[in-house]
């Protein structure tokens, strides 16, 4: 399990290749890189500047990735989350999980990246052109993403 | 008490953290941000639906009804947007 809170940019590849050598009972590694998107349209995204908490953020993601390895069998886990001002094609996030079979895998990454993006305690200030700079909002989609997870783990125990 | 505001809870009350002596009868969450929105006027917008507030006490998830006490850090925040 590795946690990391950074501002500077991280290697996927390297830092992939730490999560697999040397352990030979990992079958499949699944990834997920999140990245600071423009959608476009005339108001032309600047910047967008990732605060967070500080203490509470590593408390966080380490049980995120806790919760994960309790509910897969898992080999391994990674988070690695940036802070501080990125631009546009930047990286933000590199979430991944191994384990001997691929469904594990697979679901354990979805798992990190959806309670990640509810319960970690990050905020987005995004910056525009026309709008200035703006707090992003919640989503009510990244509500209903976590919730999932919640309701698949109350079926399992029914 | 030690208080940390973040994001737009930390822009509008111009504070990213204090140490304050919260009066006796203050016992929980939501007895907390009805005090601190009586402190002025940049603290009564920003707290003026709760609704639109979360709340950690030692760094955990808080309820409006969770206890408060001295000693305690509490972090006043937007919900989170982070990955």
């Amino acid at each position: 399990m590795t946690v990391k809170v950074q501002s500077e940019d991280f290697d996927v590849g390297a830092e992939l290749e730490r999560l697999t050598r040397d352990n030979h009972n990992v079958g499949g590694m699944v990834s997920f890189v999140g990245l600071v998107r423009d959608l476009g349209g005339e108001d032309a995204l600047k910047a967008m500047t990732l605060e967070h908490y500080p203490g509470m953020t590593e408390k966080m993601l380490a049980e995120i990735e806790a919760e994960a390895q309790a509910r897969w069998p898992l080999e391994g886990s990674l988070i690695v989350h940036r802070y501080g001002r990125l631009e546009p094609g930047d990286r933000i996030v590199l979430v991944a999980a191994t384990s001997a079979h691929r469904q594990a895998a697979f679901d354990a990454c979805a798992f990190l990246i959806d309670w990640l993006k509810t319960k970690a305690p990050f905020w987005k200030l995004e910056e525009s052109e026309a709008t200035g700079a703006r707090w992003v909002e919640a989503k009510s989609s990244d509500d209903l993403a976590a919730a999932r997870w919640r309701a698949s783990q109350e079926k399992a125990a029914e | 008490m030690k208080i940390l505001y973040f994001a737009w809870l930390r822009q509008k009350t111009g504070i990213d953290s204090e140490d304050v002596d919260v009066p006796a009868e203050v016992g929980d969450v939501a007895g907390l941000l009805d005090w601190l929105k009586q402190r002025n006027a940049n603290f009564a917008e920003a707290l003026s639906d709760f609704e639109s507030v979360r709340v950690a006490v030692n760094q955990e998830f808080a309820e409006l009804d969770s206890p408060v006490a001295a000693g305690d850090e509490v972090a006043i925040f937007p919900p989170m947007t982070g990955g």
